[in-house]
């Protein structure tokens, strides 16, 4: 079974710091990290293939410092890994990013399965990875929990839902999103570690998997950022301290004040 | 910070794996251990599957051939968070050394790669109830019969007996050669004769196994001897240049996490209105601890580093210097770190009061301080006679 599995680098913090002015991530002094739910998705394609055999490719669209998170994709199991760089490749939205990496999946080839996080930790979209299956025209299953079944044919996985799970299943190759409920990633072996620092990395240009440079980068990207803002931290809630009694009474009073009883 | 000496990529990545592991699998479950009195089997399966047991075992035995640097990185940074726990990796060491130092290709080949892959673990079996610091007053021997051996005694104190499938164990082979006279065999749980006494109760490292073996007319295969018959005492005396760093390292870990515990709770801790941290009293305590850990750990390092080298044939004094001091660094460390906690430090709700318990059997196995002082002035006179004789 060959699995491809997509990541992003992000910065490691979970509120990023948006610098006023300029409405951009501040990312100075920020230190990156493979997106959370990746690591599921890495964990996910790796036990996949200790089960039933094959590779694990891992894929990232991103600058030339993007490798480290490859690197340390290796390092969790992942058998190969593609650096997706070109200078006209900066400035993706979610549609000119989908575009980019189903490009480089179709130059790679031969694949079953496709598994991304849910969603990226930056920009939390989860658009990246159902945009992927819908430019390849393959089916994809989003938000998996759980592979069910695994076949030679088809995987049937349950998708979590508000109020409980769907059971899906799907034919081979298919791509799924997954979420951190699937399982618990290992923490890197010292052999896989050093695997992962001598390990090659080839870059796919612009050129190599042959895009439309109309579709990539900034031209390829029709959403517009007007503004970017931190939302207002919500104000925590109101205690209320004493006996039992009287806390029951102060809360009835507060919430008849507020409307709600 | 810590000062920096100069790790390669290689050895940075030994400690960031030994400190992912010890805080994420073994910190959780410390206490846990300590008061159960159980072998880690668990946390040694994060051992093995992070290929922590590989680190000082050559390439071509499945290890990573980082020499006794590679040991003292693994298990310093475990002991940072647990010094018992940890134990189960540093002792398996101890008895793999024999089996590195004097085994012959099939022994190698045949016994090592199941330890660096952690899959199994192993013990050293030196000491005897009348054999303590003087290891040539044992009176476990091995009579060759034919192609054979035939054991009759027993070893005590044997850290991970029991619980170990590789043994190596030193017996006499003829008692009229006396410290000649003595040689090392490789035991595998569940040879005939061979079983397991008493499991000790100890002060501190209780996750650790500490157990006595009994040979009774223990017949084993001739391939089980390491070296020749009469070279026991010599391979167990170079063991022990090998492994006491293991100890040394043992020791920083537990004083290094013991500083770090003091430091955190020195600024937090009120009295008189003010942090303890900032009065002087404590200051200096914390001063002279963390000048005490960093002189431990450059001279840990430096004395690993000389034995890597590979360029002296024995390093008995320079081991013994870091075992010794590193040692006794940690008990002074873990007292104080006691002290700066007050009452709290004697109770089991924070995590020094284990750490002196468990940092005191440093000054104790592997030979006690005093026989470290002994082995350090023995070579430091020898090498004066020598210097005065050219
Ligand atoms: C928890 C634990 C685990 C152990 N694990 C192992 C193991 O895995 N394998 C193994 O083989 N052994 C092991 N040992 C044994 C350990 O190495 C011995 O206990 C140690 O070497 C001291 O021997 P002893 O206890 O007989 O003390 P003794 O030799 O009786 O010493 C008693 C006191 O006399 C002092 N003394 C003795 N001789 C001299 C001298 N010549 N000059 C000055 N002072 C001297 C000692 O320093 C000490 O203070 C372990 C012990 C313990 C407690």
């Amino acid at each position: 079974m060959n699995i491809i599995v997509c990541i992003k680098q992000v910065p490691s913090v979970t509120n990023v710091q948006i610098d006023p002015k300029t409405g951009r991530l501040k990312r100075d002094g920020v230190e990156s990290v493979i997106n959370p739910f990746d690591e599921y998705a890495i964990e996910e394609g790796v036990r996949i293939r200790e089960k039933v055999g094959g590779k694990v490719i891992v894929i990232t669209m991103g600058p030339p410092q993007a490798e480290s998170a490859l690197r340390e994709a290796l390092s969790r199991g992942a058998d190969e890994a593609f650096l997706i760089s070109d200078r006209t490749f900066g400035g993706a939205d979610t549609l000119a990013t989908s575009y980019t990496l189903s490009s480089a999946i179709k130059f790679i080839g031969n694949y079953d399965i496709i598994i991304c996080g849910k969603q990226a930790s930056d920009g939390n979209t989860a658009q990246v990875g159902p945009g992927v299956a819908e430019m390849l025209n393959i089916p994809h299953v989003a938000y998996v929990r759980k592979i069910e079944l695994l076949s030679d044919k088809s995987i049937r996985v349950e998708r979590i839902m508000e109020d409980g799970y769907d059971l899906i299943e799907s034919p081979f190759p298919t791509l799924l999103t997954v979420v951190k409920e699937i399982n618990n990633p290992r923490i890197p072996s010292l052999r896989s570690k050093m695997f992962s620092k001598k390990a090659f990395i080839r870059i796919l240009d612009a050129a190599t998997i042959g895009v439309d440079a109309k579709k990539i980068g900034l031209n390829g990207s029709p959403t517009q950022v007007m503004k970017i803002f931190t939302p207002p931290q919500r104000n925590c809630g109101e205690k209320f301290s004493g006996d039992a009694k009287d806390i029951a009474v102060a809360l009835v009073r507060r919430l008849s004040e507020l409307g709600i009883v | 910070m810590v000062m920096d000496y100069m790790l390669s990529e290689e050895e940075q990545m030994i400690v960031e794996t030994a400190r992912t592991i010890a805080l994420e699998k073994m910190k959780p479950l410390r206490e846990y251990y300590d008061e159960k009195e159980e072998f880690p089997w668990d946390i040694v399966k994060e051992f093995a599957k992070a290929d922590l047991f590989a680190t000082y075992i050559p390439e071509e035995y499945g290890g990573f051939g980082k020499g006794v640097m590679g040991l003292v990185l693994v298990v310093e940074e475990l002991c940072k968070v647990d010094g018992a726990i940890s134990l189960s990796l540093a002792a398996t060491a101890l008895g793999a050394f024999p089996i590195l130092i004097a085994g012959n290709e099939e022994q190698k080949k045949k016994y090592l790669p199941d330890i660096a892959l952690g899959k199994k673990i192993a013990a050293f079996g030196l000491t005897e109830s009348g054999a303590g610091s003087d290891a040539t007053g044992m009176t476990t021997t091995a009579i060759k019969d034919g192609d054979y051996y035939i054991l009759n005694g027993a070893k005590c104190f044997i850290t991970n007996g029991g619980d170990a499938e590789t043994y190596t164990i030193f017996a006499k082979t003829n008692h009229s050669r006396g410290a000649r006279g003595i040689s090392c065999f490789i035991l595998e749980k569940g040879d005939i004769g061979f079983s397991f006494g008493k499991k000790e109760k100890k002060m501190g490292i209780k996750a650790s196994s500490t157990r006595e073996l009994i040979f009774n007319n223990c017949k084993i295969h001739r391939c089980r001897l390491l070296g020749r018959e009469g070279q026991g005492l010599m391979i167990a005396q170079t063991t022990l240049d090998n492994s006491r760093p293991g100890v040394a390292a043992q020791a920083l870990g537990i004083a290094t996490g013991a500083l770090n515990e003091a430091v955190n709770y020195a600024r937090k801790r009120v009295q008189f209105g003010q942090p303890i941290a900032s009065f002087q009293a404590i200051q200096h305590m914390l001063a002279e601890m963390a000048t005490e850990i960093e002189a431990a750990r450059a001279l840990l390092y430096a004395s690993a580093r000389m034995i890597d080298s590979g360029k002296v044939k024995r390093t008995s004094k320079e081991s013994a210097m870091a075992k010794l001091f590193c040692s006794e660094v940690a008990m002074k460390v873990t007292i104080n770190a006691v002290q700066i906690f007050g009452g709290y430090g004697y109770t089991k709700e924070y995590p020094v009061e284990k750490m002196m318990r468990d940092a005191k059997i440093t000054t104790l196995y592997e030979g006690t301080s005093q026989i470290q002082k002994n082995e350090i002035a023995l070579n430091l006179i020898k090498e004066y006679v020598t210097k005065s004789k050219l």
